[in-house]
């Protein structure tokens, strides 16, 4: 069975070398934010904002803004394929905040154990438990399409079967 | 000071690492996994436990989980914007945080937070 996962290192040429200076000075006054709402309002409040979606802005309007360019260069009207391009992606962070809240959990238990254990666990906690999400709504949605399509089709053959 | 640019860079580093994976990665729902990625929390648990211990860490990852609930929420609530109200990605993401905002500090109240 073929996977639908594909490796496109091509993506990387899209971007300009200022797109990755934004995202990476993001990332790290996300982190500066973070230690700063910790140190200030306590642990468990700075412990909300390591789930903040601080990245996520400037990653959907990046991808939205490639998206556009890539039509806009074939001739299509763009604008609209950027925005469902974006919706993709929230989708996929949806699922996404599965695996995160593993993390978080197995973190919790494992952390006063022996934080290498907390580490290596959450971590495989949050990539097993996302791609498993991905799997099982990609699943979900095939099967919801063969259902309606079989839907669709079902009167007309009804039909032309009494016929 | 120290401390900041180490938070700077190690976050910096850490966040683009994961931004990047997501950027090679088709189809683009799979690559949106990338866009929850534990990234600044990789970052900042690790600098949490060497300034102040595991406790402090485990505190944090548990006001995490009301995070993550609510970056489930704030995740649906962007795709319905840009799919049915057709906004823009940077409006939409930011409108958003005050869901975020809302069901995060929500969900810490009702599950007892405390400072």
């Amino acid at each position: 069975m073929n996977s639908p996962i594909r490796f496109s290192p091509s993506s990387l040429k899209e971007g300009r070398w200022y797109e990755y200076v934004v995202r990476f000075a993001l990332g790290g006054a996300a982190t500066i934010v973070t230690g700063i709402i910790s140190s200030r309002f306590g642990a468990s409040v700075g412990g909300l904002f390591l789930a903040l979606p601080a990245i996520f802005c400037a990653s959907a309007t990046l991808i939205e803004k490639h998206e556009t360019r890539r039509k806009r260069e074939a001739g299509l009207e763009g604008e609209r394929r950027g925005q469902e391009a974006a919706a993709l992606d929230a989708a996929g962070a949806g699922l996404g905040a599965f695996g995160m809240f593993s993390f978080a959990g197995v973190y919790w238990l494992l952390v006063q154990s022996s934080s290498i254990a907390a580490f290596v666990g959450a971590s495989m906690a949050w990539l097993v438990v996302s791609v498993a999400a991905w799997f099982v709504r990609r699943k979900m949605r095939n099967a919801r399409r063969i259902r309606m399509e079989e839907n669709a089709s079902g009167p007309a053959l009804s039909r032309s079967r009494s016929d | 000071m120290t401390e900041y640019v180490i938070r700077f860079l190690v976050g910096g580093v850490v966040v683009s690492a994961f931004a990047m994976l997501g950027d090679v990665l088709r189809p683009k729902s799979f690559a949106g996994l990338f866009g929850a990625a534990p990234s600044v929390a990789l970052a900042t648990l690790g600098i949490a436990i060497y300034q102040h211990g595991a406790l402090y860490a485990a505190l944090q990852s548990r006001a995490m989980m009301a995070g993550a609930i609510a970056l489930g929420i704030y995740s649906v609530v962007v795709c319905q914007l840009l799919v049915r109200a057709r906004m823009r990605a940077l409006p939409a993401t930011l409108l958003s945080l005050i869901v975020w905002l809302s069901a995060a500090f929500g969900l810490w109240a009702i599950i007892g937070g405390q400072a």
